[in-house]
């Protein structure tokens, strides 16, 4: 799979480290949690059989972090 | 030389699906298709339709590496799949098919001291949960594998490895079938081509599934559906922790007998056995991102076959013939999620992630007690989805990191 | 012989001998061994793998189903791909291949490149489009798995076409040509894996194309009819093949059984080279081949009948029998790259349905089979058999698969062309079907009364031809398999007899034996010395992550558990980190170097890991902070020098430092240079001794190293290696990560709650509080001492409260750390245990294979618990 690294073009997967889905924030105030809520952020994440917003990581060139829209099926990708 | 595989003549009806079940099963893989056997034969529940979208047992039950074990480290797991294994010395037998289960011995190679430390933690754990474990000195290990290169001039020598004998393997597409023809014949539908779309919540109760052959009412649904329990859950507004990830294997072309079990290695990653034909079948980690496809990166194949022509430099000059991938459903903690969800009489079944071929038998069991009782069998009461709220996980990913 | 007195492209003044099962033969340069066997008569290659029966050469290319061969110690080879070379020797396989234990010492190599138009298949289509391609100056690479480029050009009457077309082509600069290449796998955007065959080796390309030709040709099908797979019984296309590019006469007397206009052309090769072609059995005229006889030797006869009524057959003698049944688009790598397929009524065959962007098919492989000669074609897959037997109607040759197996599958219930394939394993052998898939279907179809297309064809998947697997591996063998990570210091390691441990991918000296000592010996020897005067080790290894910013303080005391404002300048601290789930990740060191200027170790395996970590919380969550992190694992060599006796080795070297306890105390960071070395200074102890850790660029690591060991010499220094610094540290209770830690341990359970602040949030704070984390029967660390101290706890050893208990037995804890102390002159153990903090004092055992091991439950410290040693 190529992946589109914002800032050094279409590299090999081999490259990135994969994030997962993205748009998940840490939550604000995690004492406020209850134990339910804490929970669906440590563990629960998106799985969709389509277009998936995730994050990745190019490990082995600049080591940042960006964003993508990924089809879980075709693995067509569309910048975020 | 001699004969092709002794099949039944009979396998299974392709019936029209009734208006109605007492139970519907969501997937006809193989744990769905051992659920509705156990669900008729311990329960005497065969009011049972398994609905498939695809083929019977086309996804990753048609697609794995076949390896059967139920040396894990943890109790609760342990206790699942060794209650499998047992099922599985007797499952010829029983289902009066020949699924050329074999008990050729699973040996787990260790490269470091800190895999011998989690090799004779895991080793001793199963010895006194009465699972048979040994470990093996890399003498040993020569001895009972003697096409395992064990030279200490290799990049991770082999410094010895943990055996269970009585794992071992089988053919997976004979169990899904044998199987499904025992579950056929005592009355439940077994329905091809027939994708669940949506369920039928009546006021809140579930009423049934909406699927392209229109709606099926249904007092219970189980769902099991490996890499798509997601889709499913998400129709009905059920969270579930898993992400599905590719899992890549291969077979070679056929060969004379040169591997006598199962070899599996952590470090040089990979595992592979010889299936009763005589093609190499081998597979290593998943590719780690999320994917529907059924297809991986090659470097993911690349690797693992030069870890393949390292533990056995004999392999170099096989070929690899073909190669595939399933959807594996990958949970938090590497254990399965078996049993109740908030919806009453929605059962779920997923989580096995790259293990489940082995809890088929096991897994069928306690989920058509689960099913026919409302309730959790003992065995998959640790796995109920609410661990991940307490943080009760049980986590067999094994030790984290390396140490100093 | 059946070699032509003239014709082909074999080189008649290159004789080449070889043998086949033993028996010595001859061949030109340019035969392949099928070509040079079938001109030596040899027409039984091999047996088949289930029933054993004889069977002989079936094609003239990569899709032989019958013709498997060893050659030398390569198995399970293609006779009809296999170049013939002096001295070759074979022989025939049944259906499984023979892995030589002779090392396999080929060359394996991965070449990567980038093109815009990548054409596969050299034929005429292929040589077009490349022609067309580079035309404009684009990189175009053609590859073809032949030896020489023309495809099917190569077994038709000669054709200046192709000589003049290669010639413009190799004349084009960034037109670039590859032969014996196969490409086999296609993977997203198009990234095509090709398997080049060289002698002594092969290569792997890996190519990513713009723009990808699929111009991979056709295969021909045959017809399938009783007694269809005797010796003798070959694709047309082949024959002609054989006659045309080999000048081989593969039989005298010939049959064609047909169902397409392909086989005039045959029957016209045939007969030119004076092989007489006794009939051509037509179905389209209502004939067709109901049986054939034959012996050990392949074919004899066949049975011909008329299709349209009435039982009189017809006999002809013959020992060639030509069979097209019409030809199927190539189209593997097509589907391979999610390309669907349907079915064409006209063509009877699978053709491409809708365009692939970026990947174009053509020629044969598009459907245009006017190349073929295909013409007027009568979609025709089985001749019924007299007697409605099936059972030597053969549909997969090589799995030696009937129609009798495919009708069998389908008794059963079974109505899936994939249920099929895994009912008869069709199309898994080493041909992958490609002679037969097709036909599988158009027989499930039949059978089912479905049409063709709505039946399918089973999943198309890499790879399109079998690859080895030391292709794959390429040159990742041996000391190539993993990146080696050594030291600075690692010659001296070496060159001083360390015996070394792999952790994760460095080397790592385990122990420093001297004389015999084996390694009980020597950690004793280094342990006593680092006790008891001084020695020296490499902690090189270390992750070491450079934190510099205005925010740091704040992006410290949210990642560890701990806290940072109060570290000043010049000072270290011990520090914990977990995970958001909040379990112990990592700890380490965080020593504050000057103004916005800190420093973080590691441990040595959680180097990237505990980087990783922290990048993506500072890009993705804490995008305020100003933060730069960069890691120096390798920039800084790291000696630490250890021992009652340290003090005075550094003072040796530094004599311009003041070391006494007062201005160089437990946790500071001071700077020196000796003998031109610059050195940082940090008294930190992994050992619960005296310590000083020094370092220095990796520049100056070796020579650093070698300047303490010469201050050391007259103390008596002592190398010590990792095995004697677990024990050490196990002696103070000090965790290692991933040792006593397994990603399921907080630091509660840890007993190290007095580095869990409170009065800050931090990563895994919120975790401590669920309810699995408050339970009371979680695991703690606890010390173990045998009850008898000369017996050893094994490393993973599982812990019980009954001795005697039966299987299953409840067990409530596991040791993670054991040695044999020779500063406790006995062994200890540390171990994480249920409720361990209330043990104390109590007994736990550790049923082993045969006996049990009993120990006390201590607090996890045998050593100097007062610390005074530490902070002398």
């Amino acid at each position: 799979m190529l992946i589109p690294c914002p800032w050094c073009g279409d590299r090999e997967d081999i490259e990135f480290t994969y994030g997962g889905p993205g748009d998940v924030a840490y939550p604000a105030d995690p004492e406020a949690a209850d134990d339910p809520t804490w929970a669906r952020f440590l563990f629960f994440r998106p799985n969709p059989k389509g277009r998936l917003a995730e994050r990745w990581v190019h490990t082995a060139g600049c080591r940042r972090w960006f964003n993508l829209v990924r089809d879980t099926v075709t693995h067509t990708i569309t910048p975020a | 030389m001699g004969e092709p595989h002794p099949h039944p003549d009979h396998l299974w009806r392709n019936p029209q699906p009734k208006r109605s079940y007492e139970v519907v099963i969501v997937g006809a893989g193989g744990h769905g298709l051992a659920t509705a056997y156990y669900l008729a034969k311990n329960h005497g529940i065969r009011d049972v339709a398994v609905l498939e979208r695809g083929w019977l047992a086309g996804g990753n039950m048609a697609r794995n590496t076949t390896v059967i074990r139920s040396n894990y480290l943890w109790d609760e797991s342990a206790a699942i799949y060794e209650h499998s294994l047992k099922l599985w010395e007797h499952l010829s037998e029983e289902l009066d098919y020949d699924i050329l289960f074999s008990q050729r011995g699973v040996l787990n190679l260790v490269h470091s001291q800190g895999d011998r430390r989690d090799g004779m933690r895991r080793v001793n754990a199963n010895r006194l949960n009465g699972i048979d474990a040994e470990w093996l000195t890399a003498a040993e290990v020569k001895a009972f594998c003697p096409i395992v290169n064990i030279s200490p001039d290799v990049r991770y020598p082999v410094i010895g490895g943990t055996l269970q004998r009585r794992g071992g393997i089988a053919k997976h597409d004979y169990v899904a079938w044998a199987f499904a023809r025992k579950a056929d014949e005592m009355g439940v539908d077994l329905i091809q081509n027939c994708e669940v779309s949506g369920f039928d919540l009546d006021g809140g109760r579930l009423g049934g599934v909406h699927t392209n052959r229109g709606l099926i009412a249904a007092n219970k649904v189980a769902l099991c559906a490996a890499g798509h329990s997601t889709m499913l859950a998400d129709m009905i507004g059920l969270d579930l922790p898993i992400q599905s990830h590719p899992l890549q294997a291969l077979v070679s072309e056929l060969l004379e007998p040169i591997l006598n079990c199962v070899v599996m290695s952590n470090v040089v990653h990979v595992y592979v056995s010889q299936a009763h034909k005589g093609e190499l079948v081998m597979g290593a980690g998943i590719d780690p991102y999320n994917s529907y496809a059924q297809r991986g990166s090659p470097h993911v194949i690349e690797d693992q076959l030069a870890a393949a022509c390292e533990l056995f430099p004999i392999f170099s000059r096989a070929h690899v013939l073909r190669t595939w991938a399933g959807i594996v459903d990958v949970s938090p903690d590497a254990s399965p999620i078996l049993g109740l969800t908030p919806i009453e009489n929605l059962f779920i079944n997923c989580g096995w992630g790259t293990g489940g071929f082995k809890a088929t038998p096991g897994a069928g069991w306690v989920y058509a007690h689960t099913i026919a009782h409302g309730a959790p069998h003992p065995l998959n009461v640790p796995f109920a989805l609410e661990r991940f709220t307490t943080g009760a996980l049980i986590d067999e990913h094994g030790a984290a990191g390396v140490a100093h | 012989m059946s070699r032509l007195a003239a014709g082909g492209r074999v080189d008649r003044t290159r004789p080449i001998r070889f043998s086949f099962d033993d028996m010595p033969y001859r061949g030109y340069e340019g035969d392949t061994l099928a070509s040079a066997l079938l001109a030596n008569e040899v027409r039984v290659i091999a047996r088949s793998v289930t029933y054993g029966r004889p069977r002989g050469v079936f094609s003239a290319g990569i899709e032989e189903p019958n013709a498997l061969v060893q050659v030398g110690d390569d198995t399970m080879l293609r006779a009809t791909q296999v170049e013939l070379v002096d001295g070759l020797e074979a022989t025939g396989l049944n259906g499984r291949g023979r892995l030589s234990s002779e090392p396999d010492t080929g060359r394996y190599d991965k070449l990567y490149a980038h093109c815009e138009v990548l054409v596969i298949g050299g034929g005429r289509a292929g040589i077009t489009a490349a022609l067309e391609a580079s035309q404009s100056g684009d990189r175009v690479i053609l590859v073809d798995e032949q030896a020489e480029l023309g495809g099917r050009l190569l077994g038709a009457a000669w054709n200046d076409w192709l000589e003049t077309s290669l010639a413009t082509l190799r004349s084009r600069p960034d037109a670039r040509l590859l032969t014996r290449a196969t490409a086999f796998g296609y993977y997203d955007q198009n990234l095509v894996l090709i398997a080049e065959r060289r002698g002594g080796g092969g290569r792997l390309w890996q190519i990513r194309a713009k723009r990808i030709v699929l111009a991979t040709g056709a295969h021909e099908r045959p017809l399938i009819f009783a007694n269809n797979d005797r010796p003798g019984i070959m694709l047309a296309g082949a024959a002609r093949t054989y006659v045309n590019r080999y000048g081989v006469a593969p039989g005298k007397r010939a049959v064609i059984f047909t169902n397409n206009d392909s086989t005039d052309l045959v029957a016209a090769d045939l007969t030119r080279a004076g092989i007489i072609v006794e009939a051509i059995v037509d179905v389209r005229a209502g004939q067709a081949i109901v049986d054939t006889s034959g012996d050990e030797e392949g074919l004899r006869s066949v049975v011909i009948r008329s299709l349209t009524g009435g039982d009189s057959t017809r006999e002809i003698d013959c020992d060639l029998l030509c069979v097209s049944g019409g030809f199927n688009p190539t189209l593997h790598l097509f589907s391979q790259a999610q390309g669907r397929l349907r079915y064409d009524e006209g063509l009877a065959c699978f053709v491409p349905d809708a365009a692939l962007p970026n990947v174009d098919v053509v020629g044969a492989a598009a459907g245009d089979l006017g190349g073929r000669g295909q013409g007027t074609i009568m979609p025709y897959w089985v001749v019924p058999s007299d007697g409605r037997e099936w059972s030597t109607h053969f549909v997969d040759l090589e799995r030696d698969v009937t129609v009798a197996d495919v009708r069998r599958a389908l008794g059963t219930g079974m109505q899936s062309v994939e249920h099929v394939k895994r009912f008869t394993t069709i199309g898994t052998g080493s041909d992958q079907g490609k002679t037969a898939g097709i036909n599988e279907t158009a027989i499930v179809a039949a059978q089912l009364g479905q049409p063709v297309d709505a039946v399918g064809v089973t999943t198309f998947r890499p790879p399109y031809v079998p690859v080895s697997f030391g292709l794959m591996a390429g040159r990742n063998r041996g000391d190539l398999f993993d990146p080696i990570r050594v030291t600075a210091i690692h010659p001296w390691h070496a060159a001083h007899g360390a015996v070394f441990e792999n952790v994760g991918q460095w080397k790592r000296p385990w122990y420093f034996p001297r004389h015999d000592e084996d390694m009980d010996a020597a950690v004793r020897r280094e342990c006593r010395a680092a006790r008891e005067s001084v020695a020296v080790t490499d902690a090189s290894t270390l992750g070491k992550i450079d934190i510099q910013g205005p925010d740091v303080v704040e992006f410290l005391n949210r990642m560890y558990t701990n806290a940072f404002h109060t570290l000043k300048v010049g000072s270290c601290r011990y520090a914990l980190m977990c995970q958001a789930d909040g379990m112990v990740f990592d700890d380490g060191v965080v020593m504050h170097l000057g103004p916005d200027h800190w420093l973080a170790t590691t441990t040595t395996g959680a180097a990237s890991a505990v980087l990783d970590w922290m990048e993506e919380w500072l890009q993705t969550e804490w995008t305020d902070l100003r933060v730069r992190l960069t890691s120096v694992t390798e920039q800084w060599a790291d000696v630490a020098v250890v021992g009652p006796r340290s003090r005075e080795v550094v003072a040796k070297l530094f004599p311009k430092l003041a070391v006494d306890a007062q201005n160089f105390p437990f946790m500071a960071i001071r700077e020196g240079e000796t003998s031109g070395i610059p050195v940082r200074l940090h008294r930190i102890t992994f050992s619960g001794e005296l310590a000083y850790e020094l370092w220095t660029p990796s520049w100056y690591g070796l020579a650093l190293w070698e300047a303490v060991m010469a201050a050391g010499g007259p103390l008596g220094i002592t190398p010590y290696g990792t095995e004697t610094m677990l024990v050490l540290r196990a002696e103070k209770g000090y965790i290692i990560c991933g040792q006593e830690t397994d990603g399921s341990v907080t630091p509660q359970d840890l007993g190290m709650s007095w580095i869990v602040s409170k009065k800050k949030s931090f990563i895994g704070q919120r975790s401590h509080s669920r309810s699995g984390a408050a339970r009371s029967d979680r695991k703690h660390l606890v010390g173990l001492l045998p009850v008898d101290g000369d017996q050893l706890l094994p490393e993973g050893a599982q812990l019980v409260l009954q001795p005697d208990g039966a299987v299953p037995v409840k067990m409530v804890g596991h040791v993670t750390s054991s040695y044999r102390s020779a500063t406790l002159g006995r062994t200890f153990a540390l171990a994480m245990l249920r409720s361990g903090r209330e043990r104390f004092g109590t007994t736990v055992y550790a049923p082993l294979n045969g006996h049990i091991i009993a120990a006390t439950v201590t607090e996890p410290i045998f050593y100097d618990k007062e610390n005074s040693r530490r902070d002398s």
